[in-house]
């Protein structure tokens, strides 16, 4: 069999370190573009890991996917489409509250996800402690603390990954659990939207963004037709409407 | 409270700290406040406002945030003073 080549995505809220991250991972490896159409900058690397090909994509910083913006909607799309192998949420330790948002949306998406809890060496500075296994316990996937500037952490997290592209680590992601009114909604819809989408994407998730009337999520799936039904999504879409 | 007691985030002068009680208004702006940290129960800090009155910078969970009066406008909740 070919030796394969993992994509790993690199997201997270904008200015937790996820360059930095991705400069030291991949050295001079790496180059820069637009995403197609957008004027977005995509930066792409390649790293080498116990004699495995890795390909990482620096995603834009975003506070959540939602696809308020070009940024939040080139991220969610790389994610959902893409389908990295193991995607890295990095996290900002000093400000843990605000950037688990992020966390929560992604763990929505995909269960292959490592948590970089970064910036390690300014929360200890600011006497923040982090009880790293109850929280990796919590979210149901791999937490890893690193300071990304000084190259910390840096093994670990490469060990984790490789681990996790061989599947080697069973997650279990948390289900954000949402009102009563919501839930019957999401039971509704998901035989509907497994019907369509199969196993192709996340069932819950879409459901939610059909529930929220994310238009821009409908439109992207109708230009994955190899993946995506075209009536089916928009019949899915109808029928979040009149639930 | 009473809701005519609920003050504007947008009324709050720099250095004052603000409690949101409610977001008066939906769809994409209501999610993108909501995603940048103005959630009903967080504490907001008025930082400075830009020389021209707008956008004024906030402090929310750690992070510093600018927003326009139109933004502002619809966060509602209570003034608690100063730091
Ligand atoms: N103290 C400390 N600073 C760090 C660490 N990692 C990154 N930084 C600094 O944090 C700042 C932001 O880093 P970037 O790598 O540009 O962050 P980013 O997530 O790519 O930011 P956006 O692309 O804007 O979303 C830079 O000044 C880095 O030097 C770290 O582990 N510790
Ligand atoms: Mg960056």
């Amino acid at each position: 069999m070919n030796k394969r080549e993992y994509t790993i995505a690199l997201a997270g809220n904008p200015n937790t370190g996820k360059s930095t991250l991705f400069n030291v991972l991949t050295g001079l490896r790496q180059h820069t573009g637009n995403w197609p159409g957008k004027t977005v900058i995509h930066a792409e690397g390649f790293f080498t890991y116990k004699n495995e090909e890795y390909r990482i994509i620096d995603l834009p910083g975003t506070y959540s996917l939602y696809s308020n913006s070009a940024d939040e909607e080139v991220a969610r799309d790389f994610i959902i489409f893409s389908k990295p192998d193991v995607t890295l949420v990095v996290l900002d330790a000093t400000a843990l509250e605000r950037n688990l948002n992020l966390a929560l949306q992604v763990l929505e998406m995909t269960d292959r996800v490592i948590i970089c809890l970064n910036l390690m060496d300014e929360a200890k500075k600011k006497g923040i402690v982090i009880d790293i296994a109850n929280l990796s316990k919590k979210l149901g996937v791999p937490v890893v603390p690193l300071a990304a500037r000084n190259k910390e952490g840096i093994e670990e997290l490469l060990e984790t990954v490789a681990r996790m592209v061989h599947g080697e680590i069973n997650t279990t992601p948390l289900v954000v659990a949402y009102s009563r009114a919501i839930e019957e909604k999401i039971a509704k819809l998901l035989p509907l939207v497994k019907e369509v989408v199969g196993e192709e994407y996340p069932a819950r998730w879409v459901a939610l963004r059909l529930l929220d009337g994310d238009t821009s999520l409908l439109h992207a799936l109708q230009h994955h037709p190899h993946h995506f039904l075209k009536e089916g999504a928009t019949y899915a879409c109808h029928c979040a409407k009149s639930v | 409270m009473t809701e005519a007691k609920l003050a504007r985030l947008s009324d709050a002068n720099p250095g004052e700290r603000f409690r949101i009680t409610t977001l008066k208004i939906e769809g994409t702006m209501k999610r993108r406040l909501l995603d940048l940290g103005f959630v009903p129960g967080s504490e907001i800090t008025v930082l400075q406002k830009s020389p021209l009155g707008d956008p004024t910078a906030y402090r929310v969970s750690h992070t510093t945030i600018a927003l326009r009066k139109e933004e502002s406008d619809h966060i509602y909740g209570e003034r608690i003073g100063n730091e």
